[in-house]
């Protein structure tokens, strides 16, 4: 027996997302439209190791506050559809405003492995990154990529492997704001809990509610409802 | 199980009602400072530069092309550069593309005495459908030919981010958001397709100024217009070199005046029916690279040229047809035209404009690229039939109708200020989706159109 794993793509636009969904679906890919939304996302089938994968390739996007629509889909396809696994992909030239993603995304999901991409190009620029320190500091696997010359892929199958398995354990790293929004964070996060499925971040959930994004709210009121209507069904 | 499913959204929107009563106003300031300071930190201590830490020589060009200083200026220099080439270069090319066509015409027209074709047939064949369309291709062909591939150059070589980065700061302190630079960048190519791009803009409230204000740059359909009647009346007295130069800085003051009024209205609009804090974003400037010259250029001529051609040429035909049946069908004493034209008329020379004018806007609707050649079409069905075969012969007939360079530059405003095409309007519906929004995408530019050329009209009646 196989079991599918779903992992999807993340990152900033021009990061070589698509390379790398093409370097690991090659031509076993096709664009799945997604209900309600006229932004389509593509999706490829892997199999390593006997394991079977689906990758969904997210709309590029400089950070995932939801404000337009791409942004909202790629949230929704991270906090809702549960992939087991998010690949940020950052593009090491530009590591700094790369991470800012990175970092949201960390805040939303716990299996995340960052891959920075591009590496190639930037030691040809004299940059050079210390992925094991950045691993520790996040608390996730991070990893080294050239996607157009498929450098470092083996190593993230591997590590992808062993995350979907249970051998590597993803603590990320979750920032800590100012003391009056952490308290702010903390008086909200029991009540989110009791109204939100634990499968979702409360921490999360309770910050973007005090940021006001009520694109999120909207969203949580449907598919709580569609949840709770699909119980009421079968009972 | 109603009630249930009541009480556990209820929930939620109480949460966020809590929420929103101990939120502080500028917590998605410090949210997002903290990120950015997070992602700094990390960046210190893991990444280190060598050598050639730099791009050198991107960031030197960074420092001229949007310097606060000359940021401006060479942009205003680049817009120059492009349109004297496109004038300059146009002229020729377009003289003999229209000469071809008139001689065609001859051989056509001896075509149809040979076969005993019906008067009426002839008239709506040729002098409709034929001229309509010839003159389309030879009025607009020449200068696409040469501002789209220019164009595209500039934009290859990653010249174009640099022009939405400056006007960003503008669009800022207007209460717009910076990408509608972007956006109107595109207006420049074509409106209805920048109604699509203003999906870029996050929020809803920046999305609508977007939209309501791209109309005010001129897209390439009315570049046409704007740039034959510019070289006609605006640079009169002069000759050569120099008469490519006027008509050049016309342009040039033409553009900057759409720009203008982008600005103005959506200021005005920010602070009164879209209120609002423009938001915060990243601009990514990429790396100026050396495009490739030919591919860049075949390509650009190829598809936009041509495509945009074609659309042109496509409603051109019909509109040709329907012009030549008003001004050839006679209700009462005179054509359906004329009456047309007389109802207009007062209200156009009011606005420095006459009533053929209005009316070939009105039929131009579906259309900026045919609103020349139904004026066109609309004036020598009511003269004497000459034949045109120059840009000289098209002056003649426009002076013969009572125009003057106020009439000119009047046309031109209103072509700059005036409603969307159809196009844009259907497109502003399906992105809007509320018949309100596309209203007032209508109303406003026209009533500015208005005002504009009726104020232009009176100073310069009272100035005469």
């Amino acid at each position: 027996m196989t079991d599918t794993f779903r992992i999807a793509l993340a990152g900033n636009p021009n990061t070589g997302k698509s390379t790398l969904f093409n370097a690991l679906t090659g031509l076993k890919q096709h664009t799945g439209n997604w209900a309600g939304k006229t932004v389509s996302l593509a999706e490829g089938t892997f199999k390593h190791r006997s394991k079977q994968y689906r990758f969904i390739d997210l709309p590029g996007t400089y950070s995932i506050f939801s404000n337009s629509a791409d942004e909202e889909v790629a949230r929704n396809y991270i906090v809702f559809e549960k992939p087991d696994l998010t690949l940020v992909v950052v593009d090491a030239t530009s590591l700094e405003r790369n991470l800012n993603l990175a970092l949201q995304i960390l805040e939303m999901t716990k299996n995340v492995v960052i891959c920075i991409n591009l590496m190639d190009e930037a030691e040809k620029r004299g940059i050079t990154i210390n992925e094991r320190l950045l691993a520790r500091r996040l608390g996730v696997p991070v990893i080294k990529l050239s996607a157009r010359n498929r450098a470092g892929i083996p190593l993230l199958l591997d590590t992808i492997d062993r995350i979907v398995s249970g051998k590597i354990a993803c603590e990320p790293v979750q920032i800590k704001y100012d003391g009056e929004i952490e308290a702010r964070i903390a008086s909200l996060e029991p009540f989110v809990k009791q109204v939100v499925d634990d499968r979702i971040s409360s921490r999360w959930i309770a910050l973007r509610l005090l940021d006001g994004d009520e694109s999120l709210l909207k969203e949580l009121n449907t598919r709580l409802k569609t949840k709770e209507e699909t119980v009421c069904n079968q009972s | 199980m109603q009630s249930e499913l009541a009480g556990r959204s209820g929930d939620l929107n109480q949460l966020y009602e809590r929420a929103q009563q101990i939120a502080s106003p500028n917590l998605r300031d410090k949210i997002v400072q903290k990120l950015y300071q997070e992602s700094k930190q990390l960046c210190e201590d893991s990444v280190s530069f060598g050598k050639a830490e730099r791009d050198k020589h991107t960031e030197k060009l960074d420092a001229i092309f949007t310097s606060p200083i000359w940021g401006f200026p060479i942009m205003i220099i680049m817009l120059g550069i492009v349109f004297y080439l496109t004038i300059a270069g146009a002229n020729v090319p377009s003289d003999m593309i229209a000469s071809f066509f008139g001689w065609l015409e001859g051989h056509i027209t001896s075509l149809f005495q040979l076969m005993n074709a019906p008067d009426w047939l002839h008239g709506l064949l040729v002098l409709g459908l034929y001229r309509g369309t010839t003159w389309v291709i030879s009025v607009m062909l020449p200068p696409m030919a040469i501002f789209f591939p220019t164009f595209a150059l500039l934009e290859n070589y990653g010249y174009l981010p640099r022009v939405a980065f400056n006007m960003d700061r503008v669009f800022k302190k207007v209460g717009a958001h910076g990408k509608q630079s972007l956006t109107m960048a595109m207006g420049f190519g074509c409106n209805a397709a920048a109604m699509l791009s203003s999906r870029i803009i996050e929020s809803p409230r920046e999305r609508m100024l977007a939209i309501l204000t791209n109309n005010f740059v001129p897209c390439n359909g009315r570049w046409g217009t704007l740039i034959v009647l510019a070289s006609l009346f605006m640079a009169a007295g002069y000759t050569g070199g120099a008469k490519s130069l006027v008509t050049t800085a016309v342009i040039v003051g033409i553009v900057l005046v759409g720009i203008l009024v982008t600005f103005l209205v959506s200021w005005i609009l920010s602070k009164t029916a879209l209120k609002g804090v423009p938001t915060h974003y990243t601009l990514e400037l990429p790396p100026y690279r050396r495009p490739k010259f030919w591919e860049t250029v075949i390509r650009s001529s190829l598809q936009r040229s041509l495509s945009v051609l074609v659309r042109a040429v496509k409603v051109a035909a019909p509109a040709g047809i329907l012009t030549w049946v008003l001004a050839n069908v006679n209700a009462g004493d005179q054509s359906i035209l004329l009456h047309i034209v007389h109802f207009l008329d007062p209200f156009g020379q009011m606005l420095g404009l006459d009533g053929y004018i209005l009316m070939a806007f009105l039929v131009g609707l579906p259309a900026n690229e045919i609103v020349l050649p139904i004026l066109i079409m609309g004036y020598l069905s009511t003269g004497a039939m000459t034949e045109v075969d120059n840009l000289g012969d098209l002056k003649q007939i426009f002076v013969s109708h009572g125009w003057t360079w106020l009439t000119a530059l009047n046309m031109m405003l209103f072509s700059l200020l005036h409603f969307p095409c159809g196009t844009t309007l259907v497109n502003i519906y399906k992105e809007t989706k509320s018949a309100k929004w596309t209203f007032l995408s209508f109303i406003i530019p026209t009533a500015i159109a208005i005002l504009v050329t009726f104020a232009v009209a009176q100073i310069a009646r009272l100035a005469a």
